[in-house]
């Protein structure tokens, strides 16, 4: 039997998936705690034994790959000039890198910006700004700055090009790795060379900097942050492989512990007689609502959505709900137990839902001419894509996934926003997309059959069905 | 000579989706040898200021077709000082007021806006041109921008 290792090690877990290749099926999960603070390889002894028992042994792996947002993650600050222009360019290539974003500056970077880049201390600093022969003053200020501060890991320079001998001058002292403009031209985006640049570093650097490496008797390699690795799955479960085999453009939400994470595949180009403003989108999206986190920011769930609705959603009384939010906030470890807290995390992650892929996607709006009406698409128009896929622990383990993807979907109550209309729902129930992520650069086509067996399509049913035989 | 070419800010502003007159004068400058950063129609004004922060541009040209100039227009200037912009040259063209005014009185409300020139109905793309030509030459030698 050929088998693979896909492990994820997360910043609370060590987490495998062990792969049949040939039979594109699940051989078992282990998991053990996280232990990269103290020393990776007991956390990943600990989950290779669980393993061994659920399996009765441990094959011999052809591939063992994993991924990892153990240590806090790909942390990352990024630095632009405009906000809505290179500034936010630079955050979608961190973001799409799979990073966690910690800060995001523009236009001149002030003593106390650099104070707090310090105080941040990033991994990898993604330094951005003019397009290519446009501004070059304020970058190669900034590249001044940088390069005198105290902090000190790698920047990956991604602007204006006719600023690059300057800047790079002005940051001799620091690593730098310089990739295209993210920006090259005024509203043309070009994420792929800082993406791929981040990427690199991540496995060059970051991962023995993280202390990740010293297990690595148990791997092959580190190839990506874990976020990049879903996103890899993704791209690979809506495309399949030369056009074949996807389930076309989709998105997916992932609401965590601290944040909700919604990475879409698809155009989103806007439907006919719209007309689209705005940068960009990138074809394949991730977005993180850092305010939408089931454990860490469960109170502002409540704060975004209002305690009312939660309560009510809950089915609570919002006196009791906030008693249990504030339970929650003492304890975040702390799993739902009883009745009531199952019901509120129900609710937590509905509104995370909800409000985390409302932001993902686009909105239209109808601008009056003299000419008559014009509608004007911001963002991404996902009405149309095919599928939904929900991940996650906050979905899996929730006693009603079906109710908290139905919080995707477009609701005539906004009719403005574009989300999906009439997708199918599925549920990542093994939490494989990493897994096919990783996979998918070393066999893609046993990630892709892996990941379409076992993609779970939800229908309403099912929970009435679940309740029948609880 | 071995300047990099300067760089031009156009689009229509406002609400006004009239975008022919403006991408036939955006070629036009590209073949006189200007870069052209063409934002199209239905621009606000905070979007012509934030193109020409990123690419540093030299001048914005702001088109307006559909009467509601003046009141789009407003604040244009101050914008750009805002954003740092201090000294950018400022065009503005089109049928930039609705109703019969003589086209002085016009002119006059947009340079008292702190456009520094404002093109009449008809005005041709080769005119613009020559106005850019001068005042670029004009600026070189320290003067705001060259005389009528």
């Amino acid at each position: 039997m050929s088998a693979a290792l896909l492990i994820d090690f997360g910043s609370t877990y060590t987490k495998l998936r062990a792969i049949d290749l040939a039979a594109r099926s699940v051989l078992g999960a282990g998991q053990g705690p996280s232990t990269v603070t103290t020393d990776i390889t007991i956390g990943m002894k600990a989950a290779l034994a669980d393993l061994e028992r659920h399996l009765g042994g441990l094959p011999k792996f052809k591939y063992r790959l994993a991924s990892s947002s153990a240590a806090g993650g790909l942390r990352m600050v990024t630095v632009g000039l405009v906000r809505e222009l290179t500034t936010e360019a630079a955050r979608r290539a961190a973001l799409g890198a799979g990073a966690k974003l910690v800060g995001t500056f523009a236009y001149r970077l002030t003593t106390a910006d650099i104070n707090k880049i310090n105080m941040l201390s990033p991994d990898i600093l993604l330094l951005a700004g003019g397009t290519d022969g446009g501004n070059s003053e304020v970058i190669i200020a900034n590249a001044k700055s940088l390069g005198r501060a105290a902090f000190n890991c790698p920047i990956v320079y991604a602007g204006n090009r006719a600023a690059e001998e300057d800047a790079c001058a002005a940051l001799s002292g620091k690593t730098v790795i310089v990739a295209e403009n993210v920006m090259p031209e005024f509203n043309v985006l070009n994420i792929e060379p800082a993406r791929a640049a981040i990427r690199r570093i991540f496995i060059d650097r970051i991962v023995h900097a993280k202390g990740i490496d010293r297990a690595q008797a148990d791997f092959d390699a580190v190839l990506m942050p874990t976020p990049a690795a879903v996103m890899e799955g993704a791209r690979l479960v809506a495309d399949g492989i030369d056009g074949r085999g996807g389930l076309g453009p989709l998105l997916i939400v992932d609401p965590g512990g601290a944040t909700t994470d919604v990475h879409s595949v698809a155009d989103g180009e806007p439907a006919e007689n719209a007309v689209a403003v705005g940068l960009p989108e990138p074809r394949v999206k991730r977005t993180v609502e850092g305010d939408l986190g089931m454990r860490h920011n469960a109170a502002t769930i409540a704060e975004v959505a209002g305690l009312d609705h939660i309560a009510a959603d809950a089915g609570l009384k919002p006196e009791r709900a906030s008693a249990l939010l504030s339970a929650i906030a003492r304890d975040v470890e702390r799993l739902p137990q009883t009745t009531e807290e199952i019901a509120l995390d129900l609710a937590l992650a509905r509104a995370a839902v909800k409000h985390a892929v409302a932001r993902h996607c686009g909105t239209v709006e109808t601008v009056h001419t003299v000419h008559g009406a014009v509608i004007v698409q911001h963002g991404k128009d996902l009405s149309r894509i095919s599928a939904v896929i929900g991940t996650g622990g906050a979905i899996v383990s929730s006693s009603d996934p079906y109710a908290v993807l139905m919080m995707t979907l477009a609701n005539p109550e906004s009719p403005l926003s574009l989300r999906p209309k009439s997708p199918r729902l599925l549920l990542d129930r093994h939490y494989l997309l990493y897994a096919c992520g990783l996979l998918s650069t070393a066999d893609p086509q046993a990630a892709l059959e892996l990941a379409t067996n076992h993609l779970e399509p939800l229908t309403e049913e099912k929970p009435h069905e679940r309740a029948h035989c609880a | 000579m071995t300047t990099k070419p300067k760089t031009l800010v156009t689009g229509v502003i406002g609400s006004d989706t009239h975008i022919v007159g403006n991408r036939i004068l955006s070629m036009a400058l590209e073949k006189s040898g200007y870069k052209v950063v063409a934002l199209g129609a239905l621009t606000p004004s905070t979007d012509f200021v934030k193109a020409a922060v990123e690419t540093a541009a030299d001048a914005i040209m702001v088109s307006s077709l559909y009467g509601q100039g003046e009141l789009d227009c407003r604040g244009f200037r101050e914008l750009c000082i805002e954003a740092g912009l201090d000294d950018i040259l400022l065009y503005v063209g089109g049928n930039l007021i609705v109703g019969k005014h003589p086209w002085p009185t016009v002119e006059k409300i947009f340079l008292d806006m702190g456009f520094d020139r404002a093109a009449a109905p008809g005005t041709r793309a080769e005119t613009v041109a020559e106005w850019l030509n001068r005042d670029f030459a004009a600026r070189a030698q320290g003067l705001h921008r060259a005389p009528d």
